[in-house]
């Protein structure tokens, strides 16, 4: 049994270094899911409520990149961001900044593939009343995510928990730079490779911890807001 | 009841429409004028095409064939019409909040539409319950809720589909109120019931159709007292037809 007390430890006397870990690593997974969440929903709804040739393509194409794989996404991430790169002058990588970019890569397809399927059923229920009423395409668009919103946090949670999980992608365009892009995902593989299993298991105990606490609130969240909502 | 209604949407007017769909004649040689004036009831057993009918006279069905018209008009601007659909949806907000919609959907400005919500509120005696989730409030109180909605566009014709459906004789009660005050200011109310008291208490003339056509139509007295067919008779005496 490996001993695991040392990152409990870590955590107990306020490590600044793991603080800096956890902390980095929930900012670039919150941050590539809300930016994921400003092109995944509106971008899922409108291929929910609109017809057009190619639409069966899209939703297939939607649904397939749900398996993104992660290092696919890291390497086309650094190779854009590389010195040599079409992206390169912007020097973002190995920053936190190009982390989020490749973990919204990978969570955007999953929100929008969820928020397709949430605003697909949701017009079933409002088309007769919004035609009746003339809620032009915007507004269509707008109400029903608002009015999808619990069942919305599902598509969220599911984004945040591939992000916070991921470690593929952020290894190859951050570089896993200790006190500046080391998140715990890519801690714990280097503490792994190292054989320093204690730090390691005690991190994925940390991690696991965090993403369980963002369920909950998010559960606690969306059965707040249908009691008051309706 | 104010019959002197006089609307840019009426009148609205049918010509041998026939209504396919999935294969199927819903509505076949449909001719048939509404005008402004009191309730226009339709009547007829399940599947007669009573829904489908409401629906054409909205504008939200184009006919596969035939003529329709608005006001002489064969492309009429339906933001003078409104419909309350059978099984009214409303949206996950306050009942507020759905009038709110409703009003900001009108071309209401934001800052009239606090009066006027509160206004409708009153309409339909719902005040006092605008702040509570639209979806918590009885059959009852949402039927008279989506009536405000409808009404916030300010309709010079208003389309009910069996709007006492599955209610109690209290909240029918309530809306059947609702319905002749809303006649009353001059709307022009087309509805479909399948309910033969309701329409003997509210229509002035009546439709009944029967497999997509009509079979009669009259003045509810003329229709109630002095059926001109053999199918009305039968219906009026409770006889299924088939």
């Amino acid at each position: 049994m490996p001993d695991n007390t040392s990152a409990f430890h870590l955590l107990l006397t306020r490590d600044p270094a793991l603080f800096s870990i956890v902390g980095l690593s929930l900012a670039v997974s919150l941050t590539a899911t809300v930016l994921a969440s400003f092109i995944g929903m509106p971008l899922g709804a409108l291929v929910a409520l609109t017809r057009f040739r190619g639409r069966v393509f899209v939703m297939v194409g939607m649904n397939a990149l749900m398996g993104l794989p992660p290092v696919i996404v890291g390497l086309a991430v650094y190779l854009s961001f590389s010195r040599s790169g079409p992206l390169g002058s912007w020097g973002l990588l190995f920053t936190p900044s190009a982390m989020v970019i490749a973990q919204a890569i990978l969570v955007t397809p999953i929100i929008a593939a969820l928020t397709r399927q949430t605003i697909e059923d949701l017009w079933l229920e409002y088309r007769d009343e919004f035609s009746a009423m003339h809620i032009g395409a915007f507004k269509r668009i707008s109400t029903l995510l608002w009015d999808g919103r619990f069942s919305l946090v599902t598509a969220l949670l599911a984004g945040f928990g591939r992000a916070a999980a991921e470690v593929g992608s952020i290894i190859i365009v951050g570089g896993n730079i200790e006190g500046f892009t080391r998140t715990m995902t890519t801690a714990i593989a280097l503490e792994t490779s190292k054989g320093n299993l204690s730090l390691a298991v005690g991190l994925g105990v940390i991690l696991m911890g965090i993403v369980v606490l963002v369920s909950a609130l998010a559960w606690g969240l969306r059965r707040a807001g249908e009691r008051f909502a309706g | 009841m104010n019959t002197n209604a006089v609307s840019a949407d009426l009148p609205i007017e049918f010509s041998e429409v026939n209504i396919d769909t999935g294969g199927l004649t819903i509505l076949r040689q449909i001719s048939l004028v509404i005008d402004a004036g009191a309730p226009t009831v339709f009547i007829g057993p399940n599947g007669s095409g009573k829904t489908t009918l409401l629906r054409a006279a909205m504008g939200l069905i184009a006919p596969s064939s035939g003529r329709m018209t608005w006001g002489g008009y064969t492309q009429s601007s339906p933001l003078r019409r409104a419909i309350v659909f059978q099984r009214p949806v409303m949206l996950r907000r306050s009942a507020f909040g759905n009038l709110h919609f409703a009003l900001g959907s009108a071309g209401v400005t934001r800052s009239e539409r606090q009066r006027r919500a509160n206004e409708l509120l009153s309409l339909v005696d719902l005040e006092g319950l605008g702040g509570r989730p639209a979806r918590r409030l009885s059959g009852g109180e949402q039927q008279r809720l989506a009536i405000a909605r409808a009404l916030a566009r300010e309709p010079r014709v208003l389309f009910l589909d069996e709007p006492t459906a599955s209610l109690d004789p209290a909240a029918t009660r309530a809306i059947e109120e609702l319905i002749r005050s809303v006649s009353a200011s001059g709307v022009k109310v087309v509805m479909a019931t399948h309910d033969l008291g309701e329409a003997r208490r509210l229509a002035g003339d009546i439709v009944l159709l029967h497999r997509g056509t009509i079979v009669e139509r009259g003045v509810v007295d003329q229709f109630f007292n002095s059926p001109a067919t053999e199918e009305t008779r039968r219906f009026l005496a409770g006889e299924l037809l088939l």
